[in-house]
């Protein structure tokens, strides 16, 4: 295998943004990356696009033929592949990318992800979300996906007496960092009365524990490290590329509070990165709902299971505590336009390794792991990223 | 949900029909193919499951799937069966009653109905046992 580096990224302004469609925001992710780099159209090899549900949000499938075709890409014929794994395929489309370009087939790759899901009804955006779980036997009984997170919150307070206030400091610190990127879709404050004052969705989480419905897309090019310095002054190298698995229902699992997909994933990101959990300067977790940064930090080893409230409540979690996470905002401020959300991180951590990431910087960061998710824990991507 | 997917699941949907695995002991809801510890060396029988366990963890749902708007709020929940297999279901309860580890059995309920074609949906929720 070849070793592989980021040399561009790009990504649009997330939001509601009803003046623009799937291929504008796409594209826009894509020449932003492109230009980032200096790669021109004509030294693509293949494109991946993570997209969870174009079908359900705009009608419209066959968007790996769209993209290239409104990338001005069409007389080049190039391969371009979506990639779906619900919340997580953005993660998904940078890891065939990575493996793209890793295995040697292919040297310049874009790795893409967009998710269009304003041009549907709230009610009817849930409902295309709620076809990441198992639709016949949880959907059936009434499943929602605040549903299944606060189960999975509800067991985690009941076992480890983890607090609702650590719960709504998640989304304090993400606001918070989320006021310091441009791109993101909440930039301001919230306090944790504001968290534990908002309407309830599904109890114990309320509309602040919840990440929102989004437009937005993110694009990455990827290079071989060999070549890498042909394009960027600052390439970033992807020390580890890995994904896991499991039971798609939450009810299926062993231990209902732990994503074994984020261990098995992470397991192996560290195994093929050489590191170790302690090593991880920032990282960018899959904070669909506060409770999810919480069992993230802890299935990826930050801390043991069931310290996550508490970590985070000692500003270990932070911007200048011990690993920042979500420099971005995360989900919850920053935005989840589902398929862009993997690319996304990588776009984040790429910029606070390269030390472009302005205010919300993190002083010497060397080593950066990304972790997206799809469902309630079916699927988990995990990629390391060093300077 | 379309009337043939509901259809050919009714007898799980009413009767907690699964399976289980003769190698290995296994207990199936709903019934599978493979068996996930055996896989393929597993051989496979149908099974009627009791309709008795407790409360794994739940959630009283305010913002509702769709088809459930006339149910708001819902209690959901992670049940284990006492044969083993765990299975996501309403409890039929008043939300304060509710606790972790509480006892509980299946009844046949109305699970909905579908807004354009006025098809009802019945299926398995439970209540304190
Ligand atoms: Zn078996």
């Amino acid at each position: 295998m070849r070793e592989v580096a980021v040399v561009g990224v790009g990504c649009t302004r997330f939001g509601e943004l009803w003046n623009r469609s799937l291929r504008d925001l796409v594209v826009e992710a894509g020449i932003e990356a492109l230009e980032d780099c200096g790669v021109g159209g004509e030294e693509i090899d293949a494109l991946f696009v993570g997209n969870m549900s174009s079908g359900q949000f705009t009608k419209q499938e066959h968007i790996g033929c769209l993209i290239a075709d409104y990338a001005g890409l069409a007389s080049f014929h190039i391969p371009s592949v979506r990639v779906e794994g619900a919340c997580a395929s953005g993660g998904l489309a940078m890891h065939q990318a990575f493996l793209a370009v890793a295995s040697g087939y292919y040297d310049v790759v874009v790795a893409a992800g967009v998710e269009k899901m304003t041009d549907v009804s709230t009610e009817d955006a849930t409902d295309a979300l709620a076809a990441a779980s198992d639709r016949e036997w949880e959907g059936f009984a009434g499943a929602t996906f605040p549903g299944l997170y606060a189960m999975i919150a509800r067991l985690h307070m009941h076992r480890y007496g983890t607090t609702r206030e650590q719960l709504a400091l998640v989304s304090v610190k993400n606001h918070a960092n989320a006021v310091h990127n441009p791109k993101a879709q909440y930039r301001r404050n919230v306090s944790v009365e504001d968290v534990l004052n908002s309407p309830i969705v599904a109890d114990p989480l309320r509309v602040l524990d919840c990440s929102p419905i989004t437009d937005g897309a993110a694009a990455v090019v990827l290079a071989p490290l060999d070549i890498a310095s042909e394009y960027t002054d600052t390439p970033i190298r992807v020390k580890a590329s890995a994904c896991a698995t499991s039971t798609i229902s939450l009810h299926d699992r062993e231990d209902i509070t732990t994503l074994d997909a984020t261990k098995e994933a992470a397991k192996r990101a560290y195994s093929m990165a050489h590191i170790s959990p302690a090593d991880v300067d920032i990282a960018e977790v899959h904070d669909c709902f506060t409770i999810a940064e919480i069992c993230a930090i802890e299935d990826l080893g930050f801390c043991a299971k069931g310290e996550g409230g508490k970590m985070t409540e000692d500003g270990e979690t932070e911007i200048g505590g011990k690993i920042p996470v979500n420099t971005s905002g995360g989900l919850k401020a920053c935005g989840h336009p589902v398929g862009a959300t993997g690319i996304k991180q990588i776009v984040e951590v790429v910029q606070q390794l390269r030390g472009e990431a302005g205010k919300r910087q993190v002083d010497g960061a060397e080593l950066a792991l990304t972790h997206n998710v799809g469902g309630s824990g079916g699927t988990a991507v995990v990629h390391i990223l060093s300077r | 949900m379309s009337v043939p997917m509901f259809w050919r699941e009714i007898p799980s949907r009413y009767n907690l029909s699964g399976s289980r695995c003769t190698m290995c002991g296994a207990y199936h809801y709903p019934a599978r193919n493979i068996c996930p510890k055996c896989r393929r060396s597993g051989k496979i029988e149908p099974y009627n499951f009791g309709g008795t366990g407790e409360v794994v963890t739940y959630t009283v749902v305010n913002t509702p799937a769709k088809r459930f708007e006339k149910y708001t709020p819902y209690i959901l929940a992670i049940i284990k069966l006492d044969e083993g297999p765990k299975i996501t279901a309403q409890l039929v309860c008043e939300p304060e009653d509710v606790k972790i580890g509480m006892r509980v059995r299946a009844v046949f309920r109305k699970m909905g109905e579908s807004g354009e074609r006025g098809i009802i949906y019945y299926g398995t929720k439970f209540v304190p046992a």
